[in-house]
C-alpha cells in the first residue's frame, strides 16, 4: 500500500487550487479561436411589447459586421424553441401551459432583456456599435411582474392561450386529513410572507463560444455550463437539430454556477446556429448587467400559511398557499422547483401528521425563475420555520422547546411523510441540540441585556430544516414529470503503470470534485492519491453525465464512481487469479494489493495494471484485456440532509441596521469525504442565505416592469465586511441507501440560513409586537416596522 | 497610442486604442487571462492588479495611463511550483473555490499585508469590502489573509 493513500474523512488540500492561484485558470472567457469574431445580443428595454418590425440595414452595412440574426430567421430555419425538462400536471389533472420559449423574440417580448437580434462583428466596439444602429419597433403594452397582479382578471395577459397567467394550479397532500386537523386544533398561527426574489450572480459572468467545422460538419461549443451532456442533449435534440455525434460541449473552468448556469439557455443555441452560418467561431462574453436581465433568477412567491396546534403545542396540520413567480417563460426547470422542490419539504422535521399545499404557477413580464442554490427548499423552509415561531410566542412556548416537542425522534427513521418522501435517516434533535449548545442559547438573555444597555435591539433565531438532494431517483422524478434521467455515469480508466483517470458526468465549478473524488478512488484502490486525475466537462471525453446541481454530485456521481471502481476490483482480482494462478474466489483485495487468502502471494495493484495491458500470457477466452470500467448510478431515494442553524442579531434602533453577530450551523450531510470542502460549501451558502435574509433583493418596478436592481450598485451582495466569523458543525447520520452514507451538503446552508437570520430579526423586535419582518431586512424596511409600531403602541 | 510599461518585471511596448482598459489590454491583447472581469460597474474587485504597488481595479483604468509604471498581475506572483507566501496561504485555508475571484482576492490582499503588519480580522473584512466572493462567505479568505500576511512579513518578502 502507497503512504499517499488520502481517504475518505482525511483534508488533502486541493489538486485544482494551483492553476486558479497562479492565474492559469482556464475559463470561457479565456479562450481565444482561430479567426474567432464577436456576438453581441439586441436585448428588449420593454417588459412587454409587441414586435412591430426589426431594421438592421444600418447595421449590416457598417464595418467589421457579418451577421444579425432575428427571431424570424430562426423560425424560417425551423429552429425550435427552449425546452422545459421538466413538465408538471396540476391538481385537475391536466398539465401545465407550457408556451413556446424561442431562442430569440418572436412577435412579443416578455421580459426587459428578452433577446431580439443577434449581431456578429470582427470585434466587440463593432459588435456593439451595430447593435445600437439595429431599430426594433415596438408596440408598448401593459406590463405585470407581481403574482398578485398577475392573477388578476383584467391582467395582461403574457400568452393568449394561457388565461390568467397561470401556468399550473398544483396542489399536494390530503386536503380533507388537513381540514380535520384543523376542526380539531387548540390554536392556529398565520402568516403571510414573500420570499423574495434573487439574482444568482455567479461571480464569472455566463459566456459561450460557438464554432463549426464544415470539413466534418462538426460543432463545438464552449459554454459557462454546470451540464454540458445536457446542453448536448436538448439543444443538439430539440433546438438545432444537430446530431449527438456532431456536436462537442465543453464547460471548462466554470466561475461558480449556483444553478444559473444549470439550463439550456438561448445564448447557447443562437451562437451555435450562426457559427456555422458565419463560417467563424463566435464568442459572446455576457456582461454584468446583460446577466441582471438574462441569468434565471429564483425564488419570488407570495405565500399564506397556517399551522394548527393542539394545546400542548403539537403540530396537527399544515396548509400552504402560494402563488409562484415563474417569470416571462419556462426555463429548463422552471415549474419544477416551487411545486416538487417545495411542497413535499413542508413536513420539515415535524410529526405534523396532516400537510396540504397548493401552488399557482404564474406567468409574469420577468426574467425567467429556476432553481438557485437552494431551489425551492430554503421556500419551504422559511414557511414552515417562519411559522413555527408564530406560533411558539402565541402560545408562550420557547421556541426551542415547541421544536423539540414535533421532532421525529431518531428512532422513528425511516419516516414516512404525509407529503410524498420517505427520510432515510436523521437526527433533528441531535443538530439542534449541538447548535443550542455552540451558540449559548441558553446564555441569551445576559448577552440581550448587555445590549440593551447600550441601547440596542438584540434578538436570536433558530431553523431547522431537511431538504431533500442528491437529484435524483429517475423513477421518482418520471413520476413528478422530470422528462429525462436523473442518474449519474464514470468511468475510472486505469492506466498500464497503475496510475487512474476519472472520466465523469457531474461537473465541477468550485465544489473541490478534483479533491472528493480523488479521495474516493483512494480509498477503494489503494491508489497514490497523485496518481488519480478526474476529467469533466468535455461530451468528447466524458460518456454521458446529468452535470451538477441539486446537491448531486457526491451523491449520485460519487456513488457512479464508487461502483466503478468495485468493477476495477472485481476485473483485477480475474486478472489476479490468473496471474497468481489461484481461483478468483480466493483473491481478496486490500490496501491496493491483489492477495490469494491464507497465503503471502500476492500481487501489486501496479503490477494487475500492467498485466491487464500487456496480456501476453492470457485467457483471451475468459478475460479480455484492459482495465476500464464504467458504472452508472441511480439513486433509489433522495438523500435528505438537515440541521439547525442559530443566528444572533443585533439592531440599532436609531439607525435600523441590522448586524449580524454570531451564527452557528450544525448540519447532517452524512458521511463526510473532506471536511474542509465540506465546511467551505456550508460557510459559502450560509452566506448566500443570509445575503436574501438581510442584503439581496431582485425589484421590479410594477408599472413599467423595469428591474431596478440591475447591477452591483443597485443589487446587495453580501461582502466581507457584513459578516461575522461562522461557526459551523456536522452531526452525521449516515445515509442508509447511498455507496457511502453520503447525504449531499452544496445547498444545505443555503437552506437553513434565511430562517434562522429572520426569526432572529423579529426576535429583537418581539417587544413592539412585531410577528414577521420579510426579506431583506434593510434598514429601510425595519425603520418602517419600527416607526409603525411605535405609533401604533403610542395610539394605544 | 504607445504605451510602455513594465509588467510582472519585463518591459513591454504595445499599441492600443485611447478607449481600451487596462483589464482588455492584459487579457485580449497580451494574453494574461488570469485577470477577471466579473462586473461593468467596478464593483467586484475580480480585475485586480498592481500598479506601482498600489492594488487598483484594471477595469476603471485606461491602458495609456499605465504608461511608465510597474504593472503586477497574479501572473507575475508565485509560480504553481513556488507560490507567493499569500497564494500558499490561499492554498492552506481553502481560501478559494471557483476561483474565479481569486486573482483578485490575492492583488488586494497583498497590498493589505503590506500595509498592515499586525492586522486584526475586522481590519481584512474592511479592506476586502471591494472584492466580492460568492462561494466562500470570505470565512477562508479571511483565515488565508491573515496566514498570509504573517508569512509575508516573517519572510520579509512585503
Amino acid at each position: 500500500m502507497s503512504s499517499n493513500v488520502i481517504g475518505i474523512g482525511a483534508r488533502p488540500l486541493r489538486k485544482e487550487d494551483r492553476r486558479f492561484l497562479t492565474g492559469r485558470g482556464n475559463y470561457v472567457a479565456d479562450i481565444k479561436r482561430p479567426d474567432m469574431v464577436v456576438g453581441v445580443f439586441v436585448r428588449s428595454p420593454h417588459a412587454h411589447a409587441v414586435i412591430k418590425s426589426i431594421d438592421a440595414d444600418a447595421a449590416l452595412a457598417m464595418p467589421g459586421v457579418l451577421k444579425v440574426v432575428t427571431g424570424e430567421d430562426l423560425k424560417a430555419a425551423g429552429i425550435g424553441g427552449l425546452p422545459c425538462g421538466w413538465g408538471i400536471t396540476g391538481k385537475d389533472g391536466l398539465p401545465m401551459k407550457e408556451p413556446p420559449h424561442p431562442a430569440l423574440a418572436q412577435g412579443k417580448v416578455r421580459h426587459v432583456g428578452d433577446p431580439v437580434a443577434f449581431v456578429v462583428a470582427e470585434t466587440t466596439e463593432q459588435a456593439r456599435s451595430a447593435a445600437e444602429t439595429i431599430v426594433v419597433a415596438y408596440q408598448a403594452l401593459p406590463a405585470v411582474v407581481g403574482v398578485l397582479d398577475a392573477i388578476k382578471a383584467d391582467a395582461p395577459l403574457l400568452f393568449d392561450d394561457v388565461p390568467n397567467n397561470l401556468c399550473c394550479d398544483w396542489a399536494l397532500g390530503d386536503r380533507a386529513a388537513t381540514d380535520a386537523a384543523f376542526r380539531k386544533a387548540a390554536h392556529v398561527a398565520r402568516i403571510s410572507l414573500v420570499n423574495n426574489r434573487l439574482v444568482g450572480n455567479p461571480m464569472e459572468p455566463r459566456a459561450a463560444i460557438a464554432e463549426y467545422n464544415s470539413a466534418t460538419d462538426h460543432y463545438t461549443l464552449w459554454s459557462t455550463s454546470q451540464f454540458p451532456h445536457v446542453v448536448r442533449l436538448l439543444m443538439g435534440a430539440f433546438v438545432l437539430n444537430i446530431p449527438q455525434q456532431k456536436l462537442r460541449v465543453v464547460a471548462p473552468d466554470v466561475g461558480g454556477g449556483f444553478g444559473v448556469k444549470q439550463f439550456h439557455y438561448a445564448e447557447e443555441a443562437v451562437l451555435t446556429w450562426t457559427a456555422a452560418k458565419v463560417g467563424r467561431p463566435i464568442k459572446w462574453v455576457c456582461e454584468r448587467s446583460e446577466g441582471f436581465v438574462s441569468d434565471a433568477q429564483g425564488r419570488d412567491h407570495v405565500t399564506e400559511a397556517e399551522l394548527a396546534l393542539d394545546e400542548h403545542g403539537k403540530f396537527l396540520g399544515l396548509r400552504v398557499n402560494t402563488i409562484a413567480n415563474i417569470g416571462g417563460y419556462i426555463s429548463t426547470f422552471g415549474p419544477n422547483i416551487p411545486t416538487n422542490l417545495y411542497g413535499p419539504l413542508l413536513a420539515g422535521v415535524y410529526l405534523t401528521p396532516a400537510i396540504y399545499c397548493e401552488v399557482k404557477v404564474v406567468f409574469t413580464n420577468t426574467v425567467p425563475v429556476d432553481a438557485y442554490r437552494g431551489a425551492g427548499r430554503p421556500e419551504a423552509t422559511f414557511v414552515l420555520e417562519r411559522l413555527v415561531d408564530v406560533a411558539a410566542g402565541e402560545l408562550g412556548i420557547d421556541r426551542a422547546e415547541i421544536r423539540r416537542r414535533n421532532m421525529i425522534p431518531k428512532e422513528a427513521y425511516p419516516y414516512q411523510t404525509p407529503v410524498m418522501v420517505e427520510y432515510d435517516s436523521g437526527d433533528p434533535k441531535g443538530c439542534l441540540e449541538k447548535a443550542l449548545a455552540i451558540a449559548d442559547w441558553a446564555g441569551f438573555p445576559k448577552r440581550k441585556a448587555a445590549s440593551a444597555s447600550h441601547g440596542k435591539l438584540r434578538g436570536i433565531g433558530l431553523s431547522t430544516y431537511v431538504e431533500a438532494c442528491g437529484l435524483a431517483p429517475s423513477r421518482i422524478a418520471g413520476r413528478l414529470g422530470a422528462r429525462g434521467g436523473l442518474y449519474e455515469s464514470a468511468t475510472v480508466r486505469v492506466h498500464p503503470t497503475g496510475q487512474i483517470t476519472v472520466l465523469i458526468g457531474t461537473h465541477n465549478h468550485g465544489q473541490g470534485h478534483e479533491t472528493t473524488y480523488a479521495q474516493i478512488v483512494c480509498e477503494k484502490l489503494g491508489v497514490p492519491f497523485e496518481n488519480i486525475d478526474i476529467v469533466y466537462g468535455d461530451t468528447d471525453k466524458v460518456q454521458f453525465g446529468m452535470g451538477t446541481y441539486g446537491s448531486r454530485s457526491l451523491v449520485v456521481g460519487g456513488a457512479a464512481l464508487s461502483k466503478a471502481s468495485d468493477k476495477v476490483i472485481l476485473k483485477g482480482k480475474k486478472i489476479a487469479a490468473h496471474l497468481l494462478e489461484s481461483s478468483e474466489q480466493d483473491i481478496e483485495f486490500e490496501a491496493g494489493e491483489f492477495k490469494v487468502a491464507g497465503t503471502d502471494r500476492k500481487k501489486a495493484f501496479a503490477d494487475i495494471a500492467l498485466a491487464a495491458y500487456v496480456p501476453h500470457d492470457y485467457p483471451l477466452e475468459v478475460l479480455e484485456p484492459g482495465l476500464e470500467e464504467q458504472a452508472y448510478y441511480d439513486p433509489v431515494n433522495f438523500t435528505y440532509p438537515g440541521g439547525a442553524h442559530i443566528a444572533e442579531v443585533e439592531i440599532d434602533p436609531e439607525t435600523c441596521i441590522v448586524s449580524l453577530l454570531n451564527y452557528a450551523a450544525v448540519d447532517d450531510v452524512g458521511t463526510v469525504i473532506n471536511p474542509m470542502i465540506v465546511e467551505g460549501q456550508l460557510h459559502g451558502g450560509i452566506v448566500q442565505g443570509i445575503g436574501q435574509a438581510l442584503f439581496e433583493n431582485c425589484i421590479y418596478d410594477d408599472v413599467s416592469g423595469q428591474l431596478l436592481s440591475g447591477s452591483f450598485m443597485d443589487y446587495c451582495m453580501p461582502r466581507a465586511d457584513n459578516l461575522p466569523r461562522m461557526t459551523v458543525a456536522t452531526h452525521s447520520t449516515p445515509c442508509t441507501h447511498t455507496p457511502m452514507g453520503v447525504k449531499g451538503c452544496g445547498e444545505v446552508g443555503t437552506i437553513g440560513s434565511p430562517a434562522a437570520v429572520a426569526n432572529a430579526v423579529v426576535d429583537a423586535l418581539a417587544h413592539l409586537g412585531v410577528n414577521h419582518v420579510d426579506m431583506p431586512a434593510t434598514a429601510n424596511r425595519l425603520w418602517r416596522i419600527i416607526k409603525s409600531s411605535s405609533l401604533q403602541q403610542a395610539a394605544e | 497610442m504607445n504605451v510602455s510599461f513594465v509588467l510582472n518585471g519585463k518591459q513591454v511596448s504595445v499599441d492600443v486604442e485611447p478607449a481600451t482598459l487596462l483589464c482588455d489590454l492584459l487579457r485580449e491583447t497580451l494574453r494574461l487571462t488570469g485577470t477577471h472581469v466579473g462586473c461593468d460597474t467596478s464593483q467586484c474587485g475580480a480585475c485586480v492588479v498592481h500598479v506601482d504597488d498600489s492594488s487598483v481595479k484594471s477595469c476603471t483604468l485606461l491602458a495609456v495611463s499605465v504608461d511608465g509604471t510597474r504593472v503586477t498581475t497574479v501572473e507575475g506572483l508565485g509560480k504553481p511550483d513556488s507560490l507567493h507566501p499569500m497564494q500558499l496561504a490561499f492554498h492552506e485555508n481553502h481560501g478559494l473555490q471557483c476561483g474565479f475571484c481569486t486573482p483578485g482576492m490575492l492583488m488586494s490582499s497583498i497590498e493589505f499585508a503590506r500595509c498592515h503588519p499586525n492586522p486584526t480580522e475586522a481590519d481584512i473584512r474592511h479592506w476586502l469590502e471591494g472584492n466580492l466572493c460568492r462561494c466562500t462567505g470570505y470565512q477562508n479568505i479571511v483565515n488565508s489573509v491573515l496566514r498570509g500576511t504573517a508569512a509575508m512579513h516573517a519572510q520579509g518578502g512585503v
